[in-house]
C-alpha cells in the first residue's frame, strides 16, 4: 500500500478544487468582480433611488456630483443608475449567449467526435464554414437579420459561438475517446448513451467550462458592440453598449458619460477572463 | 460437435484484422495487417498467453477476442456460440461474462468517478444487486482484492499503479464474469507490486473457477502463471504449446530466439546467445512465404515461397515452420555437445579443491590466533 495515497485525507475531489482556486489570488480577484456585478445587476433597485427612465430637463449632462455620482447623460438621467440596469442586460446578454452555445455546440461535438464518420464529417465542415467567419461580423449579420432586440442580439451571439464549442468539444471527445477507461466502459456492457453522458462528457467538461467562463466576456463585448450599433439593447432601455453609442457624441464636453460604461465593460470583462484562468486551474483533477 | 466437456470456453476461427487501406483522395492510408488467419481454442479454467514483441498484434487479437474491435474476417465463439454477429444489446448482455484488465492502470480507470462508483458500475448495469446491496457488495470486492472498504468514496488518481490495478480487478470481477483477458496486466507495475498482481490473479482464478488469457511480452511471468502458451509474431501464431515443453525444447526458430535472449545465471552455457539480427518487417508491408524468413537463421528457398501454417507436432503442440523437425534434431546435438564438454567441469572441479584448501587454511590460522 503506498504511503502517500493513505495520508491523503478522503476529502472529495470538489473541496480539493475549492481549496486550490482560492489559493490562486487572480482568480479570487476575478470571482470577486463578477460576483460585484451580478449583485449590482440583481439588486439596482435597492442600490439607487432614481427611475432609470425619468429624464429631467434641469440636469442635463452633469459631471459626477453628491446627487449624481457617475453624472448625467444627455437626457438628465442618472448614469450610475442606468449602468445597474444596464448590467442586467449586459450579464444577462453574456450568460444566455453562452449558454444557448454551449446547449447547442456540446450535443454536436460529442456526437461528431465519440460517432465520427459522416456525422463528423457533417457537422465539422458546418463548423469550419461558420468559423471562417469572424465571430463579430457573423454576430451583425444575424442580429441584422434576426431585427434589433436584445432577445434577437442574444440568440445571435449565442449561434455565432456555437462553433467554438463545437469545435472545442469534439476535440476533447477525441482524445477522452481513445483513453482505456472508455475501452473499459464498452467493456462491461455499457451502451453508448452512458459512455457519453457517463464517461465522456464529464472528462470534456472542465475545458468546456473554462471557455464558456472566457466566452461570456467576448459575448458581453459583443452585446455591447451591438447596442453600440444600434442592434442590441433598444432605447430607452439601458445597457452598457447603447450608453457607449450615445455617449461618444459627447466625449470632450461630457467624458464621464463613456469612461463608466467603457470601465464597466472593461472591468466584468476583465473578471470572467481570471474567473475562467482560475476555473482551468483548479479543476484539472490530475495536478493536486 | 464435440462434448460440452471439451468444448473450448472461447474459440477463434480464423481471425483476421486490418486496419486502414483507405484509399481517398483526401486520405489515404496504407493496410496494417494486425491479425492474420489466427485460429485458437481456450479451455475452461485454464490460462492461457499470449506472447510476442510489441506490434506483434498480440492486444488486437485480445480485443478481437472479446469484440472490443470488430474482426475483418473469421469468427468468435463463446461456448460454442459465434458472437461475431450478435447485435449489440445481446453482446452486451454476454460483455458480463468476459472481462478484460488493461495494462495502463493510470488510463483504465474514469477519473471522474469514485472508485465505489467504478466497481459499481458492472452490478447496476447488469441487475446484479439492487439499493444497499450493491455498497455491500463494493466492500465485498474491495476485500477481495485487498484494498479497505473506505477506499469507495475516493478517486482513482489517489491510488499507486498496484492499487489502481486492484481497484481495475474487482471492476472486472463485479460482474462476475467467466473468462477475463489480462492485456499485459503487469507490465506497467513496478516488479514488488508485479509479483503481488499475479499471485492476487491466480488467487481469483482458483476462488472463482475463472479462464485466464494473459496477453504479456515478459516471458518470466508467462512461465510462471500460464498453462499453455501462444507466440505470436507479425500478426500470426507461430507456434502454441504446453508450457513446460515449450520452455524447455522450443519448437519455432522465432521461440528459441524468443527464449535465447533470456539471460540465464548458468556458468555452463557460455554460448553466446543468438540474437536475431535486423528487426520485425513492418506490418504493412509483410513479406511473403513464411512472416519469420527475413531473420530466421534457418531460412531456406521454400520459406521465401510458402506460408507455412500451423502444424500438429505431437503433444498438443502446434508450430507453424516447414523444417521444424529438422531444426529440433540439430538442436538436440548441439546440447548434447554442449554437455559432453567436460572442460569447465574440470576447471569448477579445480576451483572447488583450491577453495577447500584454502577455507582450511584460514580456519587453523583462526585456531593459533
Amino acid at each position: 500500500m503506498s504511503v502517500q495515497a493513505e495520508a491523503i485525507a478522503p476529502r472529495r475531489r470538489l473541496g480539493r478544487a475549492a481549496t486550490k482556486f482560492l489559493a490562486n489570488r487572480s482568480a479570487v480577484f476575478g470571482g470577486v468582480l463578477v460576483s460585484v456585478f451580478v449583485l449590482m445587476a440583481l439588486l439596482a433597485p435597492v442600490l439607487t433611488s432614481y427611475d432609470p427612465f425619468a429624464t429631467s430637463f434641469t440636469s442635463i449632462r452633469k459631471p459626477p456630483s453628491a446627487d449624481f455620482w457617475l453624472g448625467t447623460d444627455e437626457l438628465g438621467r442618472d448614469i450610475y443608475t442606468r449602468m445597474l440596469y444596464g448590467a442586467r442586460a449586459s450579464l444577462m446578454a453574456g450568460v444566455v449567449s453562452v449558454a444557448i452555445a454551449v446547449a447547442v455546440g456540446v450535443p454536436f461535438g460529442l456526437l461528431a467526435g465519440f460517432y465520427g464518420g459522416w456525422v463528423d464529417a457533417s457537422v465539422s465542415r458546418v463548423t469550419e464554414a461558420l468559423l471562417a467567419i469572424p465571430f463579430l461580423i457573423l454576430a451583425i449579420a444575424l442580429a441584422a437579420f434576426l431585427g434589433p432586440s436584445l432577445t434577437n442580439a442574444m440568440i445571435a451571439i449565442g449561434l455565432s459561438a456555437t462553433p467554438i464549442f463545437i469545435r472545442l468539444t469534439r476535440g476533447q471527445t477525441l482524445a477522452v475517446k481513445t483513453e482505456d477507461y472508455v475501452e473499459g466502459a464498452r467493456a462491461i456492457g455499457l451502451p453508448n448513451v452512458l459512455i457519453i453522458t457517463r464517461y465522456i462528457f464529464p472528462n470534456v467538461l472542465p475545458p468546456i467550462v473554462v471557455q464558456a467562463t472566457i466566452t461570456i466576456a467576448t459575448a458581453i463585448i459583443a452585446e455591447a458592440s451591438l447596442s453600440f450599433l444600434g442592434l442590441g439593447q433598444q432605447p430607452p432601455n439601458p445597457s452598457w453598449g447603447s450608453m457607449l453609442n450615445t455617449a461618444k457624441n459627447f466625449m470632450t464636453q461630457a467624458p464621464w458619460m463613456s469612461i463608466f460604461p467603457g470601465g464597466a465593460i472593461f472591468m466584468v470583462v476583465l473578471g470572467f477572463n481570471l474567473l475562467g484562468d482560475g476555473l482551468r486551474d483548479a479543476l484539472d483533477p490530475r495536478d493536486h | 460437435m464435440s462434448s460440452p466437456a471439451e468444448q473450448p470456453i472461447l474459440e477463434a476461427r480464423g481471425l483476421v484484422k486490418r486496419f486502414g487501406g483507405r484509399r481517398g483522395i483526401f486520405d489515404s492510408s496504407p493496410t496494417v495487417h494486425a491479425v492474420n488467419d489466427v485460429s485458437l481454442r481456450i479451455a475452461r479454467g485454464e490460462t492461457f498467453a499470449i506472447v510476442g514483441e510489441s506490434g506483434c498484434g498480440k492486444s488486437t487479437l485480445g480485443r478481437l477476442l472479446l469484440r472490443l474491435i470488430e474482426a475483418s474476417e473469421g469468427e468468435v465463439l463463446y461456448e460454442g456460440q459465434s458472437i461475431t454477429a450478435l447485435s449489440q444489446r445481446e453482446m452486451r448482455r454476454l460483455r458480463r461474462d468476459l472481462q478484460i484488465i488493461f495494462q495502463d492502470p493510470f488510463a483504465s480507470l474514469n477519473p471522474r468517478m469514485t472508485v465505489g462508483d467504478i466497481i459499481a458500475e458492472p452490478i447496476r448495469l447488469h441487475g446484479l444487486a439492487r439499493g444497499k446491496a450493491v455498497q455491500a457488495r463494493v466492500t465485498e470486492l474491495l476485500g477481495i482484492v485487498g484494498l479497505r472498504a473506505e477506499y469507495a468514496d475516493r478517486y482513482p488518481h489517489e491510488f499507486s499503479g498496484g492499487q489502481r490495478q486492484r481497484i481495475g480487478i474487482a471492476r472486472a470481477l463485479a460482474g462476475e464474469p467467466k473468462l477475463i483477458i489480462g492485456d499485459e496486466p503487469v507490465s506497467a507495475l513496478d516488479v514488488s507490486i508485479q509479483a503481488q498482481v499475479i499471485n492476487l490473479l491466480e488467487d481469483l482464478k482458483d476462488r472463482f473457477g475463472l479462464t485466464l488469457v494473459i496477453v504479456a511480452h515478459d516471458l518470466a511471468v508467462i512461465r510462471h502463471m500460464s498453462d499453455r502458451v501462444a507466440v505470436m509474431y507479425l500478426g500470426e501464431i507461430v507456434e502454441l504449446s504446453p508450457v513446460d515443453p515449450l520452455y524447455e525444447q522450443p519448437l519455432h526458430p522465432y521461440t528459441q530466439a524468443l527464449l535465447g535472449a533470456i539471460p540465464r545465471p548458468d556458468p555452463k552455457d557460455r554460448a553466446a546467445p543468438k540474437l536475431l539480427q535486423g528487426d520485425v518487417p513492418s506490418p504493412t508491408d509483410l513479406p511473403p512465404g513464411c512472416r519469420f524468413h527475413t531473420r530466421c537463421p534457418h531460412a531456406r528457398q521454400l520459406c521465401q515461397e510458402i506460408r507455412p501454417v500451423l502444424e500438429d507436432a505431437g503433444g498438443g503442440r502446434g508450430v507453424a515452420c516447414h523444417f521444424w523437425r529438422e531444426i529440433a534434431q540439430m538442436e538436440t546435438a548441439t546440447t548434447q555437445r554442449a554437455r559432453t564438454d567436460g572442460a569447465l567441469d574440470r576447471r569448477l572441479e579445480v576451483y572447488r579443491a583450491a577453495q577447500a584448501r584454502r577455507e582450511a587454511d584460514s580456519s587453523q590460522a583462526g585456531k593459533i590466533l
